[in-house]
């Protein structure tokens, strides 16, 4: 068969979701040959329609549908109702990410082994290790064009940067480059390289930045094999009475419900939405919802620890000119207890143009500490910073009483820091400022987390059933034809930036349904 | 940022209507705060040195004048002019016009504050410090929250504000900074 396909066709797989897990998973699936069909919530905006605007950016492509939130992060108190920031769109998040292209390391799959127990944490390890996923990690890299691997060369450092370098040496850190980032430093792939227009979280206009949208997805699709449907709202996975999942119910673009049949289902809608859609399945047989016998489904939700140090300088850094994160330091990654907790972090590169600096620089401040702050916007250098942060079985997510406007519940948000999380963090900010204090800032800001653009581990993989929600392909313990293909497969979150791990995850289980297709054992 | 969808509509600049500007001659100042707003016959705003005038609908004159200040005591930046602030906080009469609640909301905070501050009311307290103060006090009530949280992007987001500020706003169509001073620090 070829696309498009009919509802009725349950041969193939479907995906949910079309971000960097299941606009991945889509490709490889169609380069096999496979049939597949991705259901997108969202609309299909081509780059050259991105907007250099961060407001209206946002209006374009985020998640704007209702979400709650609880717990005694800061987030719940200043942005109630915008927990994450997600994208809705086709090519999910990875139209709005930065590139940030990190592999994760050897210990970082290894958790409980390595740090040990630790009260309050679900720690686990991984049932895969760094070498298991080694070969998936080149070929993202090679798909992704990702910088500083496979002879790419680095991006070139601007303002920000230079500034980050600077206090970097200063304080003695070894590992500081421009990143590794999957954005073209050099033309490749039929795409642009990087004009350094400094609006990456609103879509490269250029397309220079890698995203599903206009690499992936158009590649699955010169194959005839995959169709992308936009506009196609999952609400539920439906199954028959062997357990087996036979298709999922979406509300279409007028909100008229539509059953697509299907020989595989996969979520990849990121770690709210996925947990959501199993928890929304609940039915008869599986009343906790699908693939949920360990009750871990929206459990041990991981937004990495993340938090900003801004600094101001007497002389101009114009911070928003260029590459929004390409700049790193990697020398705090490493696990080393003395420091007072366990796991690592990075300190990353980041601006912010004037509308989002003043929503986020200390949300919900006013009145003269923060308007001088403002007044030094063009002085201003900016680092994200992100860590490790841990797992918790009550960080999670549930169906709120808040419905959506197809009647289904919504996902609330429950979280509360670690205190380890607040040990990295409050340790991440002294270095962050001592390094701008190093290249002579007249003040600094250590910056709340912003809400999460990392969603993590709420359909963790494990080795043993009772202990999480996949196997290490990524295929749920319970229901052999049922697999989750995003960032909530991750067992803990490593210091790195996940999407890289996301996408080679994705060209693994891509390998796996594949050769499982061809054995019809689902 | 729960209720940005909608700020943004009116926050953003290039959707906003324009102020209507008129160039007209002042006659008279009060000595008070804004003191370059003057409310007219008509139940306009008039601000001479910046020669605008806005049109209130829903809410009372006197409200929208010290609605402005009270913009520039939660953001104050003194290179900002009062239009802009003007500008910021026209969507609470464009909203008071359609909902009667957000009218009580915005009327009685201005009462409320204008009774707290004394004879007088808000705009006759002649420094930031004696009104800042006044507004710690009332900072985690709905009237507040609803300015506050409306003005932040509805002041921010304004594009002709950008420039004050050093920020260049929109790059693409000038070809981004890979040529326009993307490395151009000098001073490290
Ligand atoms: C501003 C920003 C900067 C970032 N920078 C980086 C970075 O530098 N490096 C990095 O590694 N990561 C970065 N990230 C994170 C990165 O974008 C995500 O990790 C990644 O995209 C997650 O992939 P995913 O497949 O899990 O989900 P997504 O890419 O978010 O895709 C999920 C898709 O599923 C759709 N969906 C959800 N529910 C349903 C449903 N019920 N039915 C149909 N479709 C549905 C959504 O609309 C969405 O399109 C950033 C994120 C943001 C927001
Ligand atoms: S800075 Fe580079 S990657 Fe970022 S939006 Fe501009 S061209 Fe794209």
């Amino acid at each position: 068969m070829a696309a498009p396909y009919s509802k009725d066709d349950d041969s193939v797989v479907v995906i949910i979701g079309s971000g960097a897990g299941g606009g991945t998973l889509g490709n490889e699936l169609a380069q096999k040959g496979i049939d597949v069909v991705i259901l997108e919530a969202g609309s299909r905006h081509e780059y050259e329609d991105f907007i250099n605007d961060e407001w209206a950016s946002f209006s374009q492509l985020a998640w704007t549908d209702a979400r709650t939130t609880s717990g005694t992060w800061r987030v719940a108190k200043n942005f109630p109702g915008l927990p994450a920031w997600i994208v809705k769109a086709v090519g999910g998040s990875t139209t709005h990410w930065a590139g940030a292209s990190l592999r994760f390391q050897e210990h970082e799959f290894k958790t409980l082994t390595t740090y040990g127990k630790v009260d309050g944490a679900n720690l686990l390890d991984w049932p895969i290790t760094l070498q298991d996923l080694a070969p998936y990690y080149e070929k993202a890299e090679a798909k992704m064009g990702v910088t500083r691997t496979n002879g790419l060369p680095g991006l070139p450092g601007n303002n920000n940067f230079k500034i980050l370098e600077a206090g970097a040496k200063k304080l003695g850190y070894k590992e500081c480059h421009t990143g590794r980032m999957a954005i073209n430093s050099v033309q490749r792939d039929d795409r642009n390289s990087c004009q350094q227009t400094g609006f990456c979280f609103q879509g490269c206009k250029w397309g220079a930045k890698w995203s599903t949208l206009y690499t992936e997805i158009p590649k699955g699709e010169a194959t005839g094999k995959l169709e992308v449907r936009p506009d196609s709202h999952v609400l539920m996975i439906e199954h028959d009475d062997s357990g087996k999942v036979t298709g999922v119910v979406y509300a279409d673009k007028d909100g008229n419900k539509q059953r697509q049949k299907a020989r595989i289902v996969a979520v990849a809608g990121n770690s709210i939405e996925s947990p959501r859609i199993l928890l929304n399945s609940a039915s008869n047989t599986f009343k906790d919802g699908l693939a949920n016998s360990s009750g871990q489904v929206g459990r041990n939700y991981m937004r990495h620890m993340t938090g900003s140090v801004y600094g101001v300088f007497e002389k101009p850094v114009h911070f928003y000119r260029g590459t929004t994160m390409a700049g790193i330091i990697q020398d705090e990654a490493k696990h080393d207890p003395s420091r007072g907790f366990v796991g690592g972090y990075e300190m990353e590169t980041l601006a912010l143009g004037v509308p989002f600096m003043a929503a986020f620089l200390d949300p919900g401040a006013w009145g003269r500490e923060f308007t001088t702050a403002m007044d030094s916007y063009a002085n201003m250098a900016g680092m994200w910073l992100v860590g490790e942060d841990m797992p918790q079985e009550s960080n999670r997510i549930t169906l709120s009483d808040t419905k959506d406007k197809h009647g289904m519940p919504v996902a609330n948000v429950n979280f509360d820091d670690h205190p380890n999380d607040i040990a990295m963090r409050n340790h991440a900010y002294k270095q962050g400022m001592a390094i701008y204090d190093a290249v002579g800032a007249t003040r600094t800001f250590p910056t709340p987390p912003y809400p999460s653009t990392h969603n993590l581990g709420t359909n963790r993989m494990s080795e043993k059933a009772q202990d999480g929600v996949v196997n290490k392909h990524g295929q749920t313990h319970d229901i052999k034809n049922l697999f989750i293909s995003d960032g909530s497969q991750f067992t803990t979150g490593g210091a790195e930036n996940p999407t890289l791990t996301i996408v080679a995850l994705a060209i693994r289980q891509a390998d796996f349904i594949a050769q499982e297709m061809s054995a019809g054992t689902i | 940022m729960g209720h940005h969808h909608h700020d943004h509509e009116h926050g953003h600049g290039k959707g906003r209507a324009p102020l209507t500007r008129r160039r007209f001659l002042m006659r008279s100042s009060e000595l008070t705060l804004a003191a370059a707003i003057t409310v007219t016959a008509g139940g306009a705003l008039l601000n001479a040195p910046e020669a605008w005038a806005m049109d209130v609908k829903a809410l009372k004159p006197e409200t929208m004048k010290t609605l402005i200040q009270l913009a520039r005591d939660i953001y104050p930046h003194d290179k900002i002019a009062d239009r802009f602030y003007a500008i910021a906080v026209k969507g609470h009469d464009d909203k008071a016009a359609a909902d009667g609640a957000h009218k009580e909301l915005i009327e009685k905070g201005i009462a409320d504050l204008d009774a707290a501050a004394g004879q007088g009311g808000y705009l006759g307290l002649g420094w930031e410090a004696e009104r800042v103060k006044l507004l710690r006090g009332i900072e985690e009530t709905p009237f507040f929250q609803a300015v506050r949280g409306d003005l932040v992007v509805s002041l921010y987001n304004q594009q002709e504000v950008w420039p004050i500020f050093g920020y260049e706003g929109e790059s693409y169509s000038k070809g981004g900074y890979i040529e326009r001073g993307f490395d151009d620090i000098d001073w490290l």
